[in-house]
């Protein structure tokens, strides 16, 4: 690895533990639905609301999810795991604790990796464990009083907690997209991070090189990768003037108010709650036998990595491309079927480096809701092949098709990409010329009008052809094919005049 | 009917519903009436008439129907540690006061008028529900926060706990049967001060839904009868795997009474325990054992043997550390467990507070009684940091070495047996000042508590001032039918268990 740049001299040590909720119906521990915005308090079952007397049955879904996330990250999935409860009172907590896994959970290990080539890095992973959501507190919504929705409360979470191996911000902020990525990717998570579907508190510590580690301190609760990279950048630098005025650290959870930029302290040490951490009997312990492990294996989809590799090697695209169609399942999904309907794995990776992907990101959406599908883009990519259309007359096109307008005076069906697109091709007048004896025509035509040009040419200065077939394509009104007239013109300028 | 209806249980009531001399409503009148005549027991903690009345109604139509059970029609009544609709749950604590459950605990709804999900029950009737310790803490009834319930041998004393409502009301034959649940005792206990029968099944063969809980590792449904037989029928009914009890065992449906008349090899009508070994842990026959209580235990021995069983010792070395052990785990869970009580979503909530620290610690105060916080500062004590390892890991350790003993124990016997409690019943108020002291009288039920064994309590005759006295016997796994044709057969040979008190206070 390449060591990163010390900040006014010291070191920063950075791990993560992320809370990445599981794309699951029901709740961990009850049968209520998960399904985020309903109003307060009707996905609470009478489990979720800890009636007297009810006890939770663990959701087999969540544990197959946690699986498959174990396996993506080549981490030991634990044969048998431990739920425990963590104890502390809170108003959104109905049973006073909370469900979780603590001594022994059920991803061991592993590792994330980010960054290609020389920046490529491995991030270690300690675990990742199983645990229920707790409700909302909404004290803003009521005088005096405190709402409580309890409709997040058994929501299932994966816990994910790294080793302290990043070492800026920058890099916990590529770890936590490439985490990101991949749980959406697994179909583990949603990873919607408005709604609170992956979240990250970052444990945050600075060192002089070589000294043991500092005192970290966590910072709490942080919904967007660049909350978190404003958040450790702030921390870090607040942990080192106060070094540097010859105070202590203390460990501390912070929180981080996105309006100001800054972080504050929540609790300090002394104030930390005693969890009274123990096994909660109410729930077995979580045997996973090896036939269910492999089971989840033959469920899971391609890896991204596998996938790249396989881009590069059978598709022939350069690493750089193969990592870009799989940024996500959705985009190599799409990726591959424009591929398969293009004929070109080329053509395929360009536009979608290019034309969509510019598009995409100006939208902020992504390919899952693009306007275009990938049929409609091989068809156009196809009129663009066979000399139809000219590069820049198909990005007309695709104009158009983004922006769904109907092409005028087509009557086709409505599935018939190939008609539709030549539809538009010729309604914008962008059919390339490709009766030679047309373009034959015009170019002796222009050879004819210029011969100051054609002289200048011939001694020798390429400017003065790029100035015929810009003559060319005038005279065509551009529906010559470039390449098909610098070609006769060339042949015919090598006649002698 | 040669005998008063109260006098019958519920196998023969039963019988008499099939047989058309009897229906559920004249059955059910019948006994109200006898439970309001004897509301100085403190037994009931609540009662709706009109919904009984509606249950035997519909009890009676389903017989009409022919869709009737053997239990269909026969009248029960709920340790008020199960929930119900229609009924206030209180689980003996002002906590819950009036609290009005959505739902039925899943043993309510196997034993009634099923569950939601269309599953039939049996159709027994509800008469009510049964008081207990607060939160099933207690071996005396003294803890319920609605006063106690009294023995109906003798009225100056206690009828045990927790489940003493249940054990008052069927040895008073205020009805034929009711629920209980044990977690240290709590069945056997009462069973044996008021001379019925009690049994409790392992751990996980009834579901603890819908039962308030105290210690979740230990607690256990079971019931309380007239004799093996009734309490057989009943277990077969109430018990069986359950998706909302992930501790709950996935077998299939048990026929106990089947399982207890089964014929041992080499059996005869006049020995049918024949080749049955029972084991007599020493250390269930302490010095201190009361002498009434050894007496009577051993004359219900030399019963066995005369039906055919041997005799063999065996030994429990770790008995008395049952009591540390339990007092360390049962207190932990319930601490964990009784958290949800805090004022926030139903049960007690105090009227005056500040904030919201002053609310918990307020409800708490108000809403729960001595016992409950003792208990409850006991395990948060023992969860905290830096004591963990010393008692919580401890006591589990301890806790599966006592399981073992039991397991070497089988190994030689099929069955073991001694009494259920040092003392018959003692008297009201006696040890209310001297909590360890009562947590002593705790040892001979324990063992099995900690180790998940189903256990009996038999009445075997009586001791002091004509007090009952019973006999505990303990079973393999899952070996209730074992149990219960021990029992049964003790049951054919001896009256004990019929003996009914005297219609004592009885207005």
């Amino acid at each position: 690895m390449s060591a990163a740049a010390l900040i006014r001299g010291f070191e920063v040590v950075i791990g993560l533990e992320t809370h990445a909720q599981l794309a699951t119906r029901s709740k961990i521990f009850s049968g209520a639905a998960t399904q985020f915005g309903a109003a307060p308090n009707t996905q609470a079952c009478a489990v979720d609301l800890a009636l007297p007397g009810t006890l939770p049955v663990l959701n087999r879904r969540a544990v197959e999810l946690a699986i498959r996330f174990g396996l993506a990250v080549d981490a030991k999935v634990a044969a048998l795991s431990i739920f425990a409860r963590k104890n502390y009172f809170y108003p959104d907590l109905p049973k006073g604790y909370q469900i979780s896994q603590y001594e022994i959970p059920v991803v061991q290990g592993g590792h994330v990796d980010i960054g290609s080539g020389a920046q490529a890095r491995r991030i270690r992973l300690t675990r990742a464990h199983l645990e229920e959501d707790a409700g909302k507190s909404l004290h803003e919504d009521y005088a005096g009083c405190t709402g409580i929705d309890l409709n997040r409360a058994g929501t299932p979470l994966l816990e994910i907690v790294s080793e302290p191996d990043m070492r800026s911000s920058a890099e916990a902020a590529a770890y936590a997209k490439a985490l990101h990525a991949l749980v959406v990717w697994l179909g583990v998570c949603d990873g919607n991070m408005q709604e609170g579907s992956f979240r990250c508190d970052a444990n945050v510590s600075v060192r002089r090189p070589g000294a043991t580690l500092g005192t970290r301190r966590e910072v709490k609760n942080l919904n967007s990768f660049r909350f978190l990279q404003q958040a450790i950048d702030f921390e870090v630098h607040w942990q080192i003037d106060r070094l540097e005025d010859g105070l202590a650290i203390e460990q501390a959870t912070v929180l981080f108010d996105p309006d100001s930029g800054e972080t504050r302290a929540m609790r300090s040490k002394e104030d930390a709650h005693d969890y009274r951490y123990f096994p909660d009997p109410d729930l077995p312990p979580l045997v996973i036998a090896p036939e269910w492990v492999e089971r989840v294996r033959a469920d899971m989809p391609e890896l991204p990595a596998a996938m790249a590799a396989r881009f590069e090697d059978a598709d022939g695209l350069a690493a750089a491309d193969a990592a870009s169609m799989t940024q996500s399942l959705a985009f190599a999904r799409y990726y591959e079927a424009l591929r398969d309907a293009c004929g070109s794995a080329k053509l395929a990776a360009n536009w979608l480096m290019g034309e969509v992907s510019r598009r995409l990101n100006a939208e902020a959406r992504g390919i899952e809701r693009s306007p275009v599908d990938a049929a409609t883009l091989a068809a156009l990519i196809r009129r663009v092949a066979d000399g139809t259309v000219s590069n820049n007359g198909a990005r007309q096109v695709f104009d158009e098709l983004w922006a769904g307008r109907q092409c005028p005076g087509f009557a086709g069906p409505p599935g018939d990409v190939d008609a539709m697109v030549l539809a538009w091709v010729e309604a914008k007048g962008l059919k390339q010329m490709n009766d030679a004896g047309a373009l034959e025509a015009i170019v002796d035509a222009v050879i004819a009008a210029n011969p100051k040009s054609v002289d200048e040419y011939r001694a020798g200065k390429d400017k003065a052809f790029n100035a015929l077939v810009g003559q060319v394509m005038k005279a065509s009104k551009g529906k010559a094919n470039p390449a098909q007239a610098s070609e006769l013109l060339k042949r015919r300028l090598a006649q002698p005049g | 009917m040669s005998r008063a209806l109260h006098e019958l249980g519920v196998a023969q009531l039963g019988r008499a519903m099939a047989a058309g001399e009897l229906s559920s409503l004249e059955l059910t009148q019948h006994l109200l009436t006898r439970v309001a005549a004897f509301e100085h027991l403190g037994a009931f903690l609540a009662r709706d008439s009109e919904l009984a009345l509606q249950q035997a109604r519909e009890a009676d139509a389903r017989r009409a129907a022919g869709r009737a059970g053997p239990l269909t029609g026969v009248p029960i009544a709920h340790k008020d540690v199960f929930v119900t609709r229609g009924l206030a749950s209180t689980a003996g604590s002002k906590m819950l006061a009036g609290y009005a459950s959505p739902f039925d605990a899943t043993v309510v709804a196997r034993l009634g008028q099923g569950d939601a999900g269309g599953q039939a029950g049996a159709g027994m009737v509800m008469l009510g529900k049964l008081n207990c310790d607060e939160f099933a803490m207690g071996s005396s009834n003294e803890n319920s926060a609605f006063g106690a319930a009294r023995n109906p041998w003798n009225l100056q004393r206690v009828p045990g706990g927790s489940s003493g409502g249940s054990a008052a009301a069927v040895a008073a034959r205020l009805l034929p049967a009711a629920t209980g649940t044990d977690t240290g005792g709590s069945i056997r206990q009462p069973a044996s001060f008021c001379g019925v029968s009690g049994i409790k099944p392992t751990y996980g063969v009834c579901s603890r839904y819908g039962m308030i809980a105290f210690a979740s590792s230990l607690d256990q449904a079971g019931v309380l009868a007239r004799s093996a037989e009734d309490c057989a029928l009943l277990l077969s009914a109430m018990s069986g795997f359950d998706p909302h009890d992930a501790t709950s065992a996935e077998r299939a449906p048990q026929d106990f009474h089947a399982q207890m008349l089964q014929m041992r090899d080499g059996a005869t009508a006049a020995r049918p325990l024949q080749g049955l070994r029972i084991g007599l842990p020493r250390e269930f026959f302490p010095a201190a054992l009361a002498p009434d209580v050894a007496a009577a235990v051993r004359a219900a021995l030399a019963e066995l043997e005369k039906l055919g069983a041997a005799l063999v010792d065996v030994s429990l070395p770790r008995t008395e550390l049952s009591i540390p052990v339990y007092y360390i785990i049962a207190p932990a869970e319930a601490s964990s467990n009784l958290s949800r009580f805090d004022g926030v979503k139903f049960g007690h909530r105090a009227s005056d507070y500040t904030d919201l620290r002053s609310m918990y610690e307020r409800t708490r105060a108000e809403g729960f009684g001595p016992e409950v916080k003792r208990r409850i500062m006991i395990g948060t004590y023992v969860l905290s940091h830096g004591y963990y390892d010393a008692y919580y890991l401890q006591a589990q350790k301890l806790r599966r070495m006592i399981a073992d003993d039991f397991q070497a124990c089988f190994a030689q016997c099929d069955l073991i047996a001694g009494p259920v409690a040092p003392s018959v019943a003692w008297k009201l108020a006696q040890q209310m000042d001297d909590p360890v002291k009562a947590y002593l009288a705790d040892i001979f039920t324990l063992p099995a508590s900690l180790a998940g064994l189903p256990g009996m309590s038999v009445p075997a005759g009586f001791g002091a001032e004509g007090l009952p006295v019973g006999l505990q016997l303990i079973g393999n796994y899952f070996d209730e039918g074992r149990l219960l044709q021990a029992a049964h057969a003790l049951q054919q040979a001896t009256d004990w268990h019929a003996r009914t008190p005297a219609e004592a206070g009885k207005p």
